[in-house]
């Protein structure tokens, strides 16, 4: 028999209910613990029964189905799920410290700030939506932070698994969500398209950098739909000293037509933490809203009131990747520069939704204090950067201009190379193979060892070369 | 303990040995074979032989509608289906046919219902095809999982407590979890002749303790499943379709 009324000191499937932490408007939050079990523990328990609203169970179902499935710092670690025969729960890791929530008083923020926390939130994006999930709900109240400074995204009630059956597809006639966040798509019953959540992430950015939510508080339907045609208005406008590139961010997030923003989270991230690295448009600089000719054509444009298919979660974000090629520009081997350029070159031209890093090394010596300069003053970085911009001028046209450079001073180039990687959720790396065998066995190679250790496909170019001209 | 759900084997020799090499790989503790044993392919002979041994050591069996063709001709098949039925009658002998004509339409263990066609009319034959017809099914009975096929396209739908219906279709390699509180309708792909674009041969394991269906597919040796075709002077178009899953 299900119960209804819970109380502190009761048991759930051996979880001890300690005290309740929350009480939301579809379920209660208990710190529970377990006897042998350390981990900071809460119980979410749905309302269910007479007069409890249907979309409580519904959402709590795909909850506890989709839950488990997720891994990882950016999500709350499952523990146990209990079915609806018996008193329903899921019980999760407690993160600690407060949600974004109440910060909401201090906004605006200051816009380093702002970039940093959309950072870590795009980050978060990028890990869930690699496992097949749109999150659906991306909102202040539900996102957390690790001491260590990851985002952790709560609530997955209303998220979208690619995988598994969606009870939420037909379960009601209106969208269900937080009507302030929620994007246009949302609104024509669009569920699989991971970029509903950069328009969610877009709001957040628009509100924290601003103070101002850009669609109001609206819960109406009537006054929902109007993000269907009806662009916000340009950050700038309200606070002129926002910064274009973080403008162009924001309303890239804020498109009403999805294929119009980030392609994936990982882009998105990458803009958010290389400010100068941003490529500005129109968009960076205005003041003012679409003309009303414009927003009358896209108000009876049958296509932006009816869905379009999405494609499949993971694939969007493959045709969407990060690619680093990393180029060392020190002179030594031309042949593999231009073998890497035009292997970079064939990639872009597979994939018109891709960005290109390209990356170059500035080697440190391990024990003297290098100095920047070299013996005739000039400043190496600055010169490495301009080749690096040389190197890359070809490959500007297949990739859109969508190339950033990067150069980056390091004892250990492998080393460099692997935690740009990472950090950037990078898809794809491109490096040459050491030509010297001399150079290799006095140095050990960056190529072998970037490829032995990184998280992505490594593609080694080399010249062809089978020594018949020897 | 899985259940290995084999539908619309269809005479293909090949692809039922794939499947049962891959169940047996993966554990498959038990077997339900979902109708539809022959038609279409070229050994009915063989295929109608295994299930009789299959069920002799354990498996349980129901029929589908070319299974009832073989002895009742008021079936009604399309063109191709009645010619490669007229050819499977003359293979079959006088014990594989009263096998088949034997079996039952439906079992029942537990609030799981195994069906070929749909729950509501099973000897109607009628396609579920849509969230819509899931529902006629799932309204014809009260079991809580309805699993059949028939229509060769694999595909989930449930209906929660409010009436609403979702739709579903199956990602191959990832367990579906038929929670309680809903009811469901599975609908398999065909071991013998897949129509959802996929060659690879199609069947599902069933776990009836922790309630999840993971669909599976098998590649397989279409070009000995063709030339069987051929070579009993069976419509081409039979042979064809099989490589191109349609």
């Amino acid at each position: 028999m299900v119960q209804t009324y819970l109380e502190a000191g009761q048991t759930i499937a051996g979880f001890h209910l300690e005290a309740r932490v929350h009480k939301g408007g579809m379920a209660s939050l208990w710190r529970v613990t377990r006897p042998g079990d350390t981990a900071p523990m809460l119980l979410k328990a749905p309302f269910i029964g007479e007069g409890s609203d249907p979309a409580a169970i519904v959402s709590f179902e795909m909850e506890q189905a989709i839950l488990p499935r997720l891994t990882g710092p950016h999500v709350p670690r499952f523990f146990a799920a209990g079915s609806f025969d018996t008193q329903p729960h899921l019980v999760m890791e407690e993160i600690p410290g407060t949600s974004l929530y109440p910060r909401l008083p201090d906004l605006p923020l200051p816009y380093e700030e702002v970039a940093r926390i959309g950072h870590a939130i795009a980050l978060a994006l990028d890990d869930v939506h690699r496992q097949h999930v749109v999150h659906h709900d991306i909102k202040p109240s539900n996102i957390m932070f690790r001491p260590t400074g990851e985002a952790v995204l709560l609530d997955f009630g209303l998220a979208f698994h690619e995988q598994l059956p969606d009870l939420l597809q037909e379960e009601f006639r209106v969208p269900y969500g937080t009507a302030p966040y929620m994007a246009p798509e949302r609104l024509n019953n669009v569920r699989n398209d991971p970029r509903s959540d950069f328009f969610s992430l877009g709001v957040l950015l628009y509100f924290f950098a601003t103070g101002v939510r850009p669609f109001g508080e609206g819960e109406r339907l009537s006054s929902m739909r109007q993000r269907l045609w009806r662009d916000p208005h340009p950050p700038r406008r309200l606070r002129p000293d926002l910064p274009p590139w973080l403008q162009e961010i924001i309303l890239r997030c804020l498109e009403i037509d999805p294929a119009w923003r980030y392609g994936s989270a990982a882009l998105l991230a990458f803009d958010l933490a290389h400010p100068a690295e941003v490529k500005l448009t129109a968009r960076s600089e205005r003041l003012r809203r679409d003309p009303l000719s414009a927003v009358i054509r896209r108000r009876f444009n049958p296509e932006r009131t009816t869905p379009a298919d999405a494609a499949p979660v993971t694939a969007q974000l493959d045709s969407a990747p990060l690619v680093l090629v990393a180029i060392d520009l020190s002179g030594s081997s031309p042949a593999i520069d231009a073998e890497l350029q035009i292997a970079a070159r064939r990639l872009m031209a597979t994939l018109p939704g891709a960005r290109l890093a390209c990356l170059s090394v500035l080697k440190l010596a391990r024990i003297a204090i290098d100095t920047t300069l070299d013996d005739e003053g000039r400043n190496k970085h600055v010169e490495l950067l301009a080749r690096l911009r040389h190197w890359s001028a070809p490959l500007a046209s297949t990739a859109g201009g969508q190339i950033s450079y990067h150069v980056i001073e390091a004892v250990d180039p492998a080393k460099a190379i692997l935690d740009f990687a990472a950090a950037n959720k990078v898809a794809h790396v491109l490096l040459g193979a050491r030509q010297s065998s001399l150079r290799k066995s006095l140095l050990g190679s960056v190529s072998a060892e970037v490829a032995a250790h990184a998280g992505c496909s490594v593609t080694i170019v080399r010249p062809r070369d089978y020594g018949e001209e020897k | 303990m899985p259940t290995a759900l084999f539908a619309d084997i269809h005479a293909n020799r090949q692809a039922f040995e794939a499947c049962l090499a891959d169940a047996a790989r993966r554990g498959a503790e038990s077997i339900v074979l979902m109708g539809d044993y022959v038609g279409y392919g070229g050994d009915p002979e063989w295929v109608t032989h295994k299930v009789i041994a299959l069920v002799a050591a354990g498996a349980r069996a129901i029929r589908g509608n070319h299974d009832t063709a073989v002895r009742d001709a008021t079936i009604d098949l399309n063109a191709q289906a009645a010619a490669a039925m007229h050819w499977t009658r003359s293979q079959l002998d006088g014990a594989s046919r009263d096998f088949l004509a034997a079996l039952p339409l439906t079992l029942r263990s537990g609030d799981i219902l195994y069906v070929h066609a749909d729950a509501s009319q099973p000897s109607v034959w009628n396609y579920i095809s849509d969230a819509a017809e899931a529902g006629r099914s799932l309204r014809g009975t009260d079991a809580a999982i309805v699993i059949s096929a028939h229509i060769h396209r694999p595909a989930v739908y449930s209906v929660s407590a409010t009436g609403k219906m979702t739709s579903f279709r199956p990602t191959t390699g990832v367990p579906v979890q038929l929670t309680p509180g809903r009811r469901w309708q599975i609908v398999l792909g065909a071991v013998g002749q897949p129509r959802d674009g996929i060659a690879a041969a199609s069947y599902a394991l069933f776990d009836e303790t922790l309630r999840t269906v993971e669909f599976c597919r098998v590649p397989y040796d279409i070009d000995a499943a063709a030339a069987r075709i051929t070579e009993n002077r069976l419509p081409a178009w039979l042979a064809e379709r099989l490589y191109k899953g349609v």
